[in-house]
């Protein structure tokens, strides 16, 4: 129930943060993706089915708020969470190195998809522009968010699989 | 306690395999919904606005006050120097605003002998706030914080600083969304307000990125009469948008290949980058009947 509250208190204020603040923090009209770092990191650190929900929570705020039509984004987060979780084994909290690289990955698949979903279909083929000003600046600020957000998240998990860990113990 | 756990592991035993394949699946027929039959979220979308538009104008009402206070810093002699010029303006211009006073009189006065209506008439507006802005950065989203509950309306048009913003595109009870015109899939058929020459004007992603413009085509100036810096206006024959609203000026304007057409580039009169309140016109062009006919 804790772990369920506090997912759901980040993914809230991650959303928020970044229709509002992050905005306004834009540098050339570029924001960073907080939510792809938060269903990207809850993929690696707790699992695939983890993952999973958190994508589809953050998928479906974008949806109704701002998407075309309902599902698109639902679909890439859920992805994104689920692939992630796949990296499960391969995670220590210590090493920063593979959820950088997984959250940046995640960033730029997530961004091609969109592109070739809503903007190649409509006949706009100019990937290298695309790719210069729109998907690497946003990777780039991505990341360096990353760096405080990712181990805020690191924290609150590790609190809350300490508390979990806890109450097992109690009742056995 | 046994037996909850117990129904825990059964619960978890559903391997995440199948749980994605569902997802998707749900995912893909809730697509294909909304594609076909134009759903938009209904209930969930009306319970997620109760609960992210109080937050997202919280956050807004914080962000412009920090922003007014650092305005606070300027320096008292700048402020009085201005007023000074100000004060200089307002006669000037209350000077010129009785001169158009008069002439309005007469303009009415003609009008009534030719028995023509009003040709813009005054639509009744609604002050709003932006308070958030698409997540993404590929589209130009934001929404605003009046909704249904104060009568928008999908497909009523925003404009700000006396320019066309966008349109309404969904409308939930306490706020709506608005697709500004420079997003990349909007369209809006407009006029050059000196020829009444037709033409389209589209978003473009690119243009707006690298120039802060908008794209033109599609104009039929058979008469070489278009030039750059005329004015481009939303058009009388638009489905959705009242027309007369100013979009903006024309900045570079070339043949089409086919010799028959122009395009060009528009610069917009709004500042988009630094949108915070907007205008919403209650009035809905619909021309549902005249299509059927």
């Amino acid at each position: 129930m804790a772990r369920k509250l506090s997912i759901a208190a980040i993914i809230i204020a991650c959303f928020l943060l970044q229709s509002t603040i992050f905005q306004v923090l834009s540098f050339g009209s570029i924001s960073p993706n907080l939510l792809v770092i938060v269903t990207a990191s809850f993929g690696f650190m707790r699992g695939r089915k983890e993952g999973l929900w958190v994508g589809f929570f953050c998928g479906l705020l974008i949806d109704l708020f701002f998407g075309t039509y309902l599902g698109i984004y639902t679909l890439i987060y859920v992805y994104i969470g689920y692939v992630n979780g796949m990296f499960r084994k391969f995670f220590y909290p210590e090493d920063v190195k593979l959820p950088m690289l997984l959250i940046s990955a995640s960033d730029l698949v997530c961004n091609m998809i969109i592109y070739i979903q809503l903007f190649l279909f409509r006949g706009k083929f100019d990937l290298p522009y695309y790719f210069m000003h729109i998907m690497l600046p946003e990777l780039i600020y991505t990341i360096l968010v990353t760096l405080v957000l990712y181990f805020v998240i690191l924290k609150i998990n590790q609190k809350l699989e300490e508390v979990e860990r806890r109450s097992a113990a109690k009742f056995v | 306690m046994r037996r909850r756990t117990f129904k825990r592991k059964s619960k978890n035993a559903l391997p995440p395999r199948y749980l994605l394949l569902i997802v998707t699946i749900s995912c893909i027929v809730v697509m294909l919904l909304s594609f076909t039959l134009n759903l938009s979220g209904g209930p969930l979308k009306v319970a997620a606005g109760y609960v992210f538009t109080p937050m997202q104008q919280g956050i807004n009402r914080i962000g412009s006050l920090l922003s007014d206070s650092i305005g606070n810093l300027e320096t008292l002699q700048e402020v009085q120097a201005e007023n000074e010029l100000l004060k200089r303006q307002v006669s000037e211009l209350t000077e010129q605003l009785n001169g158009i006073q008069l002439e309005q009189y007469d303009v009415e006065n003609y009008r009534k002998l030719l028995s023509l209506d009003e040709k813009y008439p005054d639509y009744e507006k609604v002050a709003a706030h932006v308070i958030g802005k698409d997540t993404g950065n590929w589209f130009s989203t934001f929404l605003i914080d009046k909704g249904a509950n104060d009568g928008i309306e999908v497909d009523m048009n925003v404009i700000a600083d006396e320019g066309l913003v966008g349109i309404v595109t969904s409308v939930g009870a306490n706020y709506a969304k608005v697709r500004a015109i420079v997003d990349d899939i909007s369209q809006v058929s407009a006029m050059v307000l000196s020829t009444s020459d037709l033409c389209i004007v589209n978003g473009d992603l690119i243009l707006m990125n690298a120039e802060q413009k908008l794209s033109l085509t599609k104009l039929k100036d058979d008469d070489d009469e278009v030039h750059v810096g005329d004015a481009i206006v939303t058009s009388t024959v638009s489905s959705k948008y009242v027309p007369g609203i100013m979009i903006g000026y024309i900045s570079s304007l070339d043949y089409d290949s086919n010799n028959l057409t122009k395009s060009g580039t528009i610069t917009p009169v709004v500042d988009f980058e630094h949108l915070q309140e907007v205008l919403v016109i209650k009035f809905l062009k619909d021309t549902t009947g005249l299509e059927a006919e």
